[in-house]
C-alpha cells in the first residue's frame, strides 16, 4: 500500500467502523439467526440450531406469501406509477413559464412531509364518518359512507396511492436531470422539419429519456420495498393481512411477537431481494464508480 | 393549444401536490363541531384550542425537543465523519475506496428490517435502548452514506489546484480539508446538512424499536402511536402534524434549488 493510500484509512475508519458496526454486521448476524430458533417470549430454549426450517416454514406459511404477493404488487404499481406521474411533472417543470419556481417548490411538499404524517393525513381524509373521500364519493348521502381502509382492496389502492403521493416528486427529479441533458438543437432541428408537439415527444424525448426512466423506476423500485411508516400508520397490514407487506410482517415476528428466527428468515428473504435490486442498479449507474478517474 | 394547457397542468399539478396538506392543516383550526361536520366545513374557525390541547394534553413539546435534540447531534456528527470520508474518497486513488463507495450505496438500498434485529441487540447490550445515544449512533450510521455520496459529489467538483500547492508548501492532509476544501464546499455542506437532517427528523422505524420510552419518543413516534383507541383526536393529531411539518416545508421552500441538487446528486449516484 502506498504511503498516501494508508493516510486514506484515518480517514475513511470513522464512517467504516459505524457501517460496519450497525449494517455490515447486523445483516451476517441476521442471515445467522435465520438458522435458529429463538424466542424473546420462551428464553429457556435458548437459541437452537435448526438448519433451514425456518426457510422451510416460511415456504409453506399462507400468510408469508400472501405478504410476499402484497409487497410485490405495491413495488410494481407504486413504482410504476411514480415514474409516470413523476414523468408528467418533469415534462411541466422543463417547460419555461411564470411561477415554474413555486410550482417546482409546491411539487416538493409531499416529499419534504414525514411519512409518518402524511399517514396520518390519508387516514383522515379515508375516515369512513367524515372522511373528504367519502364526502367527494357519496355527496351528503352518509348512508353509503364506506370505511376504504376497512375493505381489502381498497386498502391496497390507498397505500398504493398515499405513497405515490409522497414521492413522485422524487422521480420527478430524476426524470428532470434526464431531460435537461437533451440538447435544445434536436428540438429546433425537429422544428424546422416541420415537426409537432407530440412528435418531438414521442421521436426525441421518450427515446433519448429512456435511462432517467429507467433509473427512475429502479429507484423508485428499491426504495418502494423499504415500506413501513405507511403501512404501521395506515393500516397496521389490515383488514385480514391485505396490506401486510413484507418489512411489517417481519417487523411483527421479531418486535411484536419475539419470533427472532423466524423473523430473521423474512429479513433474510427482504435482503437477497433488495441485494438483486441493488446489483441491478449499480450495474446501471455505479459502474462509472468503479472506472479509474470517476473519483479523484 | 400550449397556451390553454399549460395553466392547466400547473393547476392540477398544485391541487394535487398541496390540498390533501392543507386539508390536514385546516382541520388544526377547526372548532370540534366543524371537525366532525357533513358536508366538511371548509373555512375554519381559527381557533388554537387544538394546539393548545396538543401541548397540554399531549405533550406536544417533549417530543419536539427529542426530534431537535436528534435530528441536530445526527447532522453534525455525521456530517462531520461524512466529509472526512468524502476527502478521502474524492483525494486519494486507491481502488478499494471506490469499493467502499458501491458497498455504501448497497447497504443504503436495504430495507431497516434486515439489520433492525441485531441492531437492537447491540444497542441493548450497550445499555443505549431509550436513551438519545442510542438513537443518534443508529442514525448517523444510516445517513451515512447520504452524506458521503452527496459530499463526495460536491468535493470532486472543487478546483485541487489550491490544494496542491498548499500540500506542496508542507500543509498536512488535514489541514488542507480543515482550510480549502470545508470552507469551499461549505454549499455543499449545507446540502448534506439539510438533507441528513430531514432523514434524521422524518425517520420512524429504529425510532419505534429503539424509543419505546414515551418520554424519549420522537415526533414521528408520538404522532404515529398518537392515544385514542375508538375515537381519534383528529384535531390534535392534525396541529401535531402541522408542527411537526413545518420546519421542514421552510427548509424546502427556503433552500429548494440546493435540496434538488443534493437529491439528484444523491439519485443518480446513490
Amino acid at each position: 500500500m502506498k504511503r498516501a493510500d494508508r493516510a486514506a484509512v484515518w480517514f475513511v475508519l470513522p464512517s467504516l467502523f459505524l457501517v460496519a458496526l450497525f449494517s455490515i454486521y447486523p445483516i451476517c448476524a441476521s442471515v445467522r439467526l435465520g438458522f435458529y430458533r429463538t424466542i424473546l417470549m420462551l428464553p429457556w430454549l435458548g437459541e437452537k440450531f435448526v438448519g433451514l426450517e425456518n426457510y422451510a416454514d416460511l415456504a409453506t406459511d399462507a400468510v408469508a406469501l400472501q405478504s410476499l404477493g402484497v409487497t410485490l404488487l405495491f413495488v410494481g404499481a407504486s413504482a410504476t406509477m411514480e415514474v409516470l406521474v413523476g414523468a408528467g411533472m418533469a415534462l411541466l417543470l422543463n417547460e419555461s413559464f411564470r411561477g415554474r419556481g413555486l410550482v417546482r417548490a409546491a411539487v416538493l411538499v409531499p416529499w419534504a412531509i414525514p411519512t409518518v404524517v402524511s399517514s396520518q393525513m390519508w387516514r383522515y381524509i379515508f375516515n369512513y364518518r367524515y372522511g373528504l373521500f367519502n364526502f367527494l364519493v357519496f355527496g351528503r348521502d352518509t348512508s353509503r359512507y364506506i370505511a376504504p381502509l376497512a375493505e381489502p382492496w381498497l386498502a391496497r389502492a390507498a397505500i398504493i396511492f398515499a405513497d405515490v403521493w409522497k414521492t413522485s416528486s422524487f422521480a420527478a427529479l430524476i426524470v428532470l436531470a434526464g431531460l435537461q441533458t437533451i440538447p435544445d438543437e434536436l428540438y429546433e432541428a425537429a422544428e424546422v422539419d416541420g415537426a409537432g408537439a407530440w412528435q418531438k415527444l414521442r421521436r426525441i424525448t421518450l427515446p433519448l429519456l429512456k435511462p432517467a426512466l429507467l433509473l427512475a423506476l429502479l429507484f423508485r423500485t428499491i426504495d418502494a420495498f423499504k415500506v413501513f411508516d405507511l403501512v404501521f400508520v395506515m393500516t397496521q397490514g389490515g383488514p385480514a393481512d391485505a396490506t401486510n407487506v413484507l418489512q411489517f410482517y417481519g417487523y411483527k415476528k421479531i418486535f411484536a411477537e419475539g419470533m427472532i428466527g423466524y423473523g430473521s428468515a423474512i429479513a433474510v428473504g427482504v435482503f437477497l431481494i433488495s441485494l438483486a435490486l441493488a446489483l441491478l442498479y449499480i450495474r446501471l449507474i455505479g459502474a462509472r464508480v468503479l472506472e479509474p478517474g470517476a473519483a479523484r | 393549444m400550449k397556451t390553454f394547457l399549460l395553466p392547466l397542468a400547473v393547476a392540477a399539478v398544485g391541487i394535487y401536490s398541496l390540498l390533501p396538506f392543507l386539508w390536514f392543516v385546516l382541520a388544526s383550526w377547526k372548532s370540534p363541531a366543524q371537525l366532525t361536520a357533513i358536508p366538511p366545513v371548509i373555512v375554519p374557525e381559527f381557533h388554537w384550542g387544538f394546539y393548545r390541547s396538543a401541548i397540554v394534553n399531549y405533550g406536544l413539546l417533549g417530543y419536539i425537543e427529542n426530534s431537535a435534540i436528534v435530528a441536530a447531534a445526527t447532522t453534525v456528527v455525521s456530517i462531520a465523519i461524512g466529509a472526512l470520508a468524502a476527502y478521502a474518497l474524492t483525494r486519494f486513488h486507491a481502488a478499494w475506496l471506490r469499493w467502499y463507495l458501491l458497498v455504501l450505496l448497497c447497504v443504503s438500498m436495504f430495507p431497516q428490517i434486515a439489520v433492525a434485529g441485531p441492531v437492537w441487540r447491540i444497542l441493548d447490550a450497550l445499555g443505549w435502548l431509550n436513551r438519545y445515544p442510542g438513537i443518534i449512533v443508529a442514525y448517523i450510521s444510516f445517513s451515512l452514506p447520504l452524506a458521503i455520496w452527496i459530499l463526495s459529489t460536491f468535493f470532486k467538483e472543487l478546483p485541487y489546484e489550491i490544494e496542491e500547492a498548499a500540500l506542496v508548501d508542507g500543509c498536512t492532509r488535514a489541514q488542507a480539508l480543515r482550510r480549502i476544501v470545508l470552507p469551499l464546499a461549505a454549499p455543499g455542506i449545507f446540502t448534506a446538512a439539510i438533507l441528513v437532517f430531514i432523514y434524521a427528523w422524518n425517520e420512524f422505524f429504529f425510532a419505534l424499536i429503539i424509543l419505546t420510552s414515551p418520554p424519549l419518543q420522537t415526533l414521528p413516534v408520538g404522532i404515529a402511536l398518537f392515544p385514542g383507541e375508538y375515537t381519534i383526536p383528529w384535531g390534535e393529531l392534525a396541529a401535531a402534524s402541522a408542527i411537526a411539518t413545518l420546519p421542514l416545508i421552510a427548509l424546502t421552500l427556503l433552500f429548494q434549488r440546493r435540496i434538488v441538487r443534493g437529491l439528484s446528486a444523491g439519485a443518480v449516484k446513490g
